[in-house]
């Protein structure tokens, strides 16, 4: 088992399942749909177990990399095929292929044009989302940081809404726009460093002088997939026009990237830059944990409110990461992961409703809970989650967070603190207009209930979130290593930095 | 046995929310039979559950406070990240295992009443789910044994109380509460979430154990928090009050409680009255080993506490809702314990907390057993002459009137008693704030409570014909479980005044409360004036008196005072305008605000510079270069041989 290559096992999977979808043929369309829907799930199903199997092998004693693979792609350039996971990338392989799964059931029948190119964009998806999180060389990590917004541009662009042109444009220039400069900074640390694998690079120290550079270059392209106030407006636009799915990998796996990627290389490889840049991490996070709460309570749309909640969330996640103490990454990593859970089952609840319904408006729903209660239910639980609840997984990482934050900086942790009370009045606000009160339209006097398809699509969303609020160290246990590592070099870092300046003066 | 205590609830609660659903399918069904025989199920289900915690709990409150052992139990770990950690635990000693024991008893009492109170209800399982739920997450809070469990419990009752008060979500106005209660309860969480924060900053570490040992040693610590250098213990004392004003409903933080009236009955009674709203006065006195190193919170507790008592009673002296005025009579309540633990009185605070619970559920459910006989008619001028038609109601009520007004022998007595006495005693100018507010509003109390059995229960009836013929006195499922707590408000007291706060209390709360020795006020409160002794039992009989005299014998005078005051008058039927403000500082500003941050924030000024604008000026100026393809060869010499002067020109000077 030591020796299977467990990570391109699980990236490439998925192409398998794209390979043999693509064999599927015949004149019959509904055929067609239902063998390459068959396949997607299974291959998604496999990968998703294969997935758990690095977590049940993964020796929580150790910082370094594990189940590394390394081999020559183009030595000219010094350029490898090299993967391998710490405990801070490990879960976020498994978020992704669960997830994927779980988007394949959830387009079932809701996807009936061009089903068998959708599953295909799902499945590269999946791909290049693993890859993004395992690939430990530069370029690597780079293809697949940046091929992921293929498929994600197809899927809006083909399978959206009536805006999803716009929507889909909009995605492309603002992660472009980041991520070219990205490129040069990558290349650039190719150029000084000599060595384009990440291992090498985390402990390569980079000039003071060059580091502000290539911090604002890795920040210009994280900060827009985070996204950080003020490049978020493109994601309530994509979140509107994607269907559920796309929204909930959107959600749910690709506004991780942003925070991935801030733990992965400007925390550890810039820290003198990152120190410097802290405060304006720190005030673009507040800004967007209250300007877009508040933006949220005034939306009439369900999806961008869940939207704008996210970015909210997601400004937590960049205190905790610069907040730089063990507290505060491994809430950012658990907040990271709770939210990759319960925006997408958010947006699960809101595509279970506009399937039905096929509204997003929140006029155009009221007292749903006389008949869907189990509906009802789901939407409760996932709201005090997003809401951060003891008990949910949504508390552990923010609590963490903040208790980082308040040890960091005291104003901060106050500012964010008032996050807890403008998404309780988001969130209900919501849940009041959507679900309780009278029945009073129509059209909804006949609305089924959920079924047993998105019963078993919603399970295991809900029990990850109690599990990972009632027992959180099954996730944190496995982290403590690889964040204690990362919390020490970037304190020694900045002693030596600290030292060097004592003496100099 | 502890586990069984504080887990039998939530067992019965999930129980009863699946059955709850299957419920449902039987409605869908017009299956009533089957309906009926879930309802019965998911009745007896949660009231077992509730009743054999609580004699679980009298076990352990037999072994903790009589013998004297040690019931703490470590359940497993909860977080571990760096050097915080935290486990779930059952905390046992005397503070934590008394609650527990209060909270099982009158919850299981108040789950009886349910089953006659809500007889007509169509979701019964979901009721009486939500109560045991709520029931769950109040002994995971009273049991903690760090602060982030007690954290769990905290907003846990919070989201029960949520549910609860929402229950007819049908009705506009009980969403709005519920929403406005769960809100409301996160403003004093903000508060309570940075203090937790700061405790670990200090103390790195959230165990009451460890903070508690080392609360002495940090006493005169300070902490840079803020931009500001200050004592750090005061700092976390204020930010863990704040939570406690939100949970327990204290001036600024109360505008949710009377709207938490929606709710049904047993509803306030269990959770506005008996227990979760005595959550901050119990946190308070569970965290006393930090408070009493800080005058400066203590004298904030005091202020806080003293000024709502007097607050809510004079709102409640012009309510006209009979569950309002009780509501009201609530808050004023939590404002008494909160004086006497500002001023290092913490038993006499957990004293009155335990009558209070037993007296107000009393006068909660006696209440709702009047409006189930009056057919959901909550408004007392509608009532009236009452007492022939529901008198076992009626002589409840008095017993729990009696008691909130602190006549002797009730329990109430003896806890007002000792609090006023305690005020009095601590000598200091806060002290004696106190004391004297506390003293007009125990005169108030007894006022609005007579007001309140008088304008119910006497004269002449003022309800329709159709409402008068249904009245009925409640069933025996109703009235049994309001003896109980009628026998709890009247011997609760005179039985374990020596243990509370008398020459027992030392052996009966053992290491739980701390306070120290400069803190004189409870010892002092036995040797007060024979004036101060007499004052608050004097100050009810006339509050008494006046009622009988405004609302029997004269009854215009109420309406003469109030067309004679209406400035006054207006100001206490509106709360003192706090709702009104709120609404205008805050709730307005924040939706324009938020509109406005959409539109032109994200609209206007990101996109419109940003992704719209380049892509308009991309456009523009595409328009723009595509013009000047415009076919003619002319034009295209033109300018080629604008471009050759342009660069011979250039080469000419460069050159030269």
């Amino acid at each position: 088992m030591e020796n299977l290559p467990w990570l391109s096992i699980i990236t490439f999977a998925p192409l398998v399942g794209v390979f043999f979808i693509l064999l599927i043929r015949d004149d019959d369309k509904e055929i067609v749909a239902r063998n390459a829907r068959w396949v997607a799930l299974w291959i998604s199903l496999i990968t998703f177990f294969v997935s758990l199997g690095i977590w049940i092998n993964f020796d929580n004693s150790t910082a370094n990399f594990q189940f590394v693979e390394k081999t020559v792609w183009m030595p000219g350039f010094k350029i490898g095929y090299h993967m391998g996971v710490d405990g801070i990338s490990m879960f976020f392989v498994i978020l992704s292929t669960m997830l994927t799964v779980l988007c394949i059931g959830a387009s079932w029948i809701t996807i009936t044009d061009r089903v068998k190119e959708y599953m295909i964009a799902f499945l590269v998806l999946e791909t290049l989302m693993v890859g993004m999180f395992s690939a430990l060389d530069l370029i690597l990590f780079y293809v697949f940081f940046e091929g992921v917004l293929i498929p994600m541009f197809i899927i809006i662009g083909v399978w959206g809404g009536a805006r999803r042109n716009y929507a889909a444009y909009k995605l492309f220039l603002f992660t472009l726009t980041g991520s070219v400069l990205m490129l040069l900074a990558i290349l650039a640390m190719m150029f000084q460093a000599g060595t384009a694998e990440i291992p090498k690079l985390l402990t390569h120290d980079f000039p003071a002088t060059l580091q502000p550079w290539l911090w604002l270059a890795f920040f210009a392209s994280f900060a827009v997939k985070m996204p950080m106030w003020p490049v978020h407006t493109w994601l309530p636009d994509a979140h509107v026009e994607a269907p559920t799915a796309g929204s909930v990998i959107l959600a749910g796996v690709l506004l991780k990237f942003g925070g991935y990627g801030f733990l992965r290389f400007s925390l550890p490889m810039f820290p003198l830059a990152s120190a410097d840049f802290t405060p304006l991490i720190y005030t673009l996070s507040i800004i967007a944990v209250i300007y877009t709460s508040l933006v949220a309570l005034a939306q009439e749309d369900m999806k961008k409110l869940i939207a704008y909640s996210s970015v909210a969330h997601m400004g937590f996640v960049t205190i905790g990461t610069f907040a730089a103490n063990t507290q505060g990454i491994e809430g950012a990593i658990i907040q990271m992961l709770s939210h990759g859970v319960v925006s997408a089952a958010l947006f699960l609840i809101v595509g279970v409703v506009y399937d039905r319904i096929h509204s997003r408006d929140i006029d155009a729903y009221d007292g749903l809970v006389h008949r869907m209660p189990k509906y009802a239910l789901f939407f409760m639980v996932f709201m005090m989650a997003s809401v951060g609840l003891p008990g949910t997984s949504g508390f552990v990482g923010e609590f963490l967070i903040l208790v980082g934050a308040f040890k960091a900086n005291t104003w901060v942790a106050a500012f964010a603190t008032t996050g807890i009370i403008l998404g309780v009045a988001y969130m209900l606000y919501l849940y009041r207009r959507v679900i309780f009160g009278e029945m009073t339209k129509e059209n909804l006097k006949s609305i089924l209930d959920l079924n047993r398809r998105e019963v078993a699509i919603f399970a295991p969303l809900l029990l990850v979130v109690f599990v990972m609020g009632i027992y959180p160290s099954l996730f944190l246990d496995a982290m403590h290593a690889s964040v204690e590592n990362l919390v020490e070099r970037y304190q020694s870092a900045l002693a030596a930095a600290q030292h060097i300046s004592v003496v100099a003066k | 046995m502890y586990i069984a205590a504080v887990f039998l609830p939530l067992i019965g609660s999930l129980i009863a929310g699946m059955i709850a659903f299957v419920a449902q399918g039987a409605v869908r069904a017009e299956d009533t039979e089957r309906k009926k025989r879930l309802d019965l199920a998911s009745q007896l289900i949660t009231c077992g559950a509730m009743l054999l915690a609580s004699v679980a709990a009298i076990l352990v409150f037999i072994a903790v406070v009589v013998n004297g052992q040690n019931g703490t139990v470590e359940l497993f770990t909860w977080v571990d990240s760096g050097s915080l950690e935290f486990s779930w635990e059952l905390r046992g000693d005397t503070l934590a295992v008394l609650m527990v024991t209060m909270v099982t008893v009158v919850s299981s009492m108040i789950h009886i009443y349910s089953i006659g109170y809500m007889s007509h209800d169509g979701s019964i399982p979901r009721f009486m789910g939500y109560m045991g739920l709520f029931s769950f997450f109040m002994l995971m809070l009273v049991s903690a044994n760090n602060l982030v469990q007690l954290f769990f419990g905290w907003e846990g009752v919070g989201l029960c109380s949520y549910l609860l008060i929402g229950f007819w979500y049908d009705r506009p106005s009980a969403n709005a509460a519920a929403i406005k209660a769960f809100v409301v309860n996160r403003i004093g969480d903000f508060g309570f979430a940075l203090g937790i924060f700061a405790c670990f900053f200090l103390f790195d570490s959230v165990s009451y154990d460890t903070i508690f040992s080392e609360a002495a040693a940090k006493s005169t610590a300070t902490m840079n928090v803020f931009s500001g250098e200050f004592h750090a213990l005061t700092i976390i004392c204020l930010l863990l009050f704040l939570g406690a004003m939100g949970k327990s409903a204290q001036l600024g933080l109360h505008v949710w409680l009377p709207d938490a009236m929606e709710g049904p009955t047993p509803v306030s009674a269990l959770i506005h009255a008996a227990t979760m709203v005595t959550a901050g006065v119990f946190m308070v006195a569970r965290m006393s080993p930090l408070f009493e190193y800080s005058d400066v919170a203590l004298t904030v507790v005091t202020l806080i506490g003293a000024s709502t008592a007097i607050f809510a009673a004079t709102v409640g002296c012009v309510q006209n809702d009979i569950k309002r005025v009780i509501a009201y009579s609530t808050v004023s309540q939590l404002g008494y314990m909160f004086f006497a633990l500002g001023v290092s009185a913490y038993s006499a605070g957990m004293f009155h907390l335990i009558t209070h619970a037993f007296f107000k559920a009393l006068l909660f459910l006696g209440a709702g057993s009047v409006i189930h006989a009056m057919s959901d008619e909550q408004d007392m001028r509608k009532m009236g002459g009452l007492y022939k038609l529901i008198p076992a109601t009626y002589v409840l009520m008095w017993i729990g009137s009696l008691a909130l007004a602190g006549i002797w022998p009730f329990s109430g007595f003896f806890s007002k008693d000792i609090i006023l006495e305690a005020a009095w005693g601590a000598h200091t100018g806060i002290g004696q704030y106190a004391f004297w507010l506390g003293i007009t509003a125990a005169f108030l109390t007894a006022f609005y409570s007579w007001r309140l059995i008088i304008m119910t229960f006497h004269g002449e009836s003022r309800a329709d014909e159709k409402t008068l013929a249904h009245v009925h006195e409640s069933p025996k499922v109703m009235i049994l479980p309001l003896v109980v707590l009628a026998l709890g408000a009247l011997f609760v007291g005179i039985l374990s005044v020596d243990y509370f706060v008398g020459e027992h209390t030392v052996e009966f709360w053992k290491n739980s409360i701390f306070v120290l020795d400069t803190h004189k006020a409870l010892e002092n409160a036995h040797h007060v004036p024979i004036w101060v002794k007499f004052l608050p039992l004097v100050v009810g009989i006339g509050g008494i008196a006046l009622a009988y005299l405004m609302y029997m014998f004269a009854p215009e005078l109420p309406k003469a005072l109030a067309s004679g005051f209406q400035r006054t008058y207006q100001f206490l039927l509106n709360k003192w305008y706090f709702d009104e403000l709120y609404d205008k500082i805050f709730v307005k500003p924040a939706f324009y605000l938020g509109r406005g941050f959409w539109k032109a924030g994200d609209g206007l000024l990101i996109d419109g510079v940003g992704p719209d604008g380049v892509a308009a000026a991309v456009q523009h100026l595409a328009r723009r270069a595509a013009a000047m393809q415009s076919g003619y060869l002319y034009h295209y010499a033109f300018a080629m041989l604008l471009g050759v002067a342009f660069l011979v020109t250039w080469f000419l000077v460069a050159g030269a």
